[in-house]
């Protein structure tokens, strides 16, 4: 033990390597691949990132009649791999750099917005 | 006294992982060890069926939690090969310096959980505070701390700018002032040298015969890494494996210590040497043919043998694990051992059952 002593006695006299957590945080790091977010009103309901998505957690329907689209992830099957980030060529899809909180209930993220439709005719 | 068999595991306190041996013990001296594998088998190998080859990466990297850059490396390998894309420079030294990073923060978990075997919790602790500093490291420049998801076929999804290098560097001094630090503790210690040493011998000859792989294989005295394959940006990079002679559990300790110490100087060198230039090569088409590769994990030699019939999904996908190849390693070990010894054992192999299993 007598090789370990002098850590040992450093380590009393130092400041905690700890962190008080809940109190006091870390800022993220920039790329840290947190939470996934949709914004809703870039994406033109492709479906590259439920193509793309190797947990298949995505869900992309448009409903013509409507002209409506539904995007829906079940963020409790995502593993956070942002390779659905990478696939958007809408740039639509973005990640936090922040845990997501936790939840009593399984619920899903469901997101519905306005197929653009000058977009479609003008990839026609 | 009569024979007694003890179950040992799946679950025990110094275990972090469900492994079962029934030891055949007399008078506190284990006679025989018998094993049982099975418990956590999960099937990744048949997702191949119903995920593309793209997405297989992500699947082969949960493999392992602490091997997960190093086997979408060798996955992506394989595929490369297969498909003849040339990989760009840059991009395989950036995987060079994911992978040995990865290692550094492999060994330190396992030098620490050593340590919690034989009860120096303050040595435990010390470790895995120094391990916290690669863990840094790999969320800042990957976006994860452990499944870092920067493989894909054909180069790596994220570059690493000037200033993260230069943080890495100094990261790494530290860390590397920090392990030197507590050498001597792990290897001059009285009570680390008295519960490791003499303690589970395996010779030269039979880690060679029975097929052990990595730093059990090195502990024993002969000079393999699969890192000489020269896979990567290993070609340019000057290394030689470390070996110790002994064969004991201060023999594969000491290997994996002092790996910890050279993997700092490989990620200096791969970073000296990268030079700029694209990420990633276009891969178009779909793998047609088969393949084996190997690479070196934290644990030793891991080998993919992948067949791909020019279809979206892969025929198949084999892996074997370096647990795989060390657990006959492990029952020569454990014949003649006393009782207490046996944690201290089978952790020296580093066992990792979720991945022998899949
Ligand atoms: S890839 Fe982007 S644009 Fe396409 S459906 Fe998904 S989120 Fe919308
Ligand atoms: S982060 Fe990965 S798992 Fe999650 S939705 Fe995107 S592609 Fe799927």
């Amino acid at each position: 033990m007598l090789n370990m002593t002098p850590t040992v006695l450093k380590n009393l006299l130092s400041k905690s390597s700890t962190r008080m957590y809940p109190i006091e945080k870390r800022e993220p790091f920039e790329r840290y691949r947190g939470e996934l977010f949709n914004n809703i009103d870039e994406c033109i309901f492709c479906k590259k990132c439920q193509i793309k998505c190797p947990s298949q957690c995505i869900t992309v329907t448009k409903d013509k009649e409507s002209g409506t689209g539904t995007w829906i992830c079940d963020p409790f099957a995502c593993v956070y791999c942002s390779i659905c980030v990478d696939a958007c060529p809408t740039q639509s899809l973005y990640m936090k750099p922040v845990h997501r909180a936790p939840s009593a209930e399984r619920d899903m993220m469901e997101q519905t917005g306005k197929i653009k439709l000058p977009k479609k005719k003008a990839k026609k | 006294m009569a024979r007694t068999i003890i179950p040992f595991g799946p679950q025990h306190p110094v275990l972090p992982e469900p492994l079962h041996v029934k030891l055949v013990v007399e008078d506190e001296i284990v006679l025989e060890a018998i094993p049982a594998l099975g418990y956590v088998h999960r099937g990744l190998e048949k997702l191949a069926e119903i995920r593309d080859y793209h997405q297989m990466i992500q699947v082969v990297e949960r493999v392992c939690g602490i091997c997960s850059n190093i086997h979408s490396m060798c996955y992506c390998q394989g595929i490369e090969e297969i498909m003849g894309i040339e990989v760009p420079r840059r991009a395989e030294y950036l995987r060079t310096a994911w992978s040995e990073l990865h290692r550094m923060h492999s060994h330190l978990l396992w030098l620490g959980l050593f340590a919690d075997a034989f009860g120096f919790e303050a040595l435990f602790m010390q470790f895995w505070r120094i391990r916290e500093r690669i863990m840094d490291i790999n969320e800042a420049t990957t976006g994860s701390r452990v499944i870092t998801s920067v493989n894909i076929v054909g180069g790596v999804r994220q570059d690493l700018t000037p200033e993260m290098c230069s943080w890495i560097l100094s990261e790494l001094d530290t860390a590397e002032k920090e392990i030197k630090e507590i050498q001597n503790t792990i290897m001059d210690d009285y009570t680390v040298c008295h519960r490791t040493k003499g303690v589970g011998v395996l010779t030269k000859e039979q880690a060679y015969e029975l097929g052990a792989a990595g730093p059990t294989l090195r502990g024993s005295g002969v000079a393999s890494d699969m890192r000489l394959l020269k896979y990567s940006a290993f070609d340019k990079i000057d290394f030689e494996p470390i070996v110790e002679t002994a064969g004991d559990c201060w023999a594969r300790s000491t290997v994996r210590f002092r790996e910890t110490l050279q993997s700092v100087d490989l990620v200096r060198q791969a970073l000296a040497g990268m030079p700029q230039g694209d990420l990633a090569a276009p891969c178009k088409g779909n793998p047609e043919g088969e393949i084996i590769t190997r690479v070196e994990q934290p644990r030793g030699e891991c080998l993919y043998y992948i067949k791909g019939s020019g279809k979206k999904f892969l025929d198949r996908v084999r892996i074997r694990t370096p647990t795989f190849a060390n657990v006959p390693p492990l029952l020569a070990m454990l014949p003649n051992c006393e009782l207490a010894d046996v944690p201290v054992i089978i952790l020296s192999i580093d066992p990792c059952i979720s991945c022998t299993e899949r």
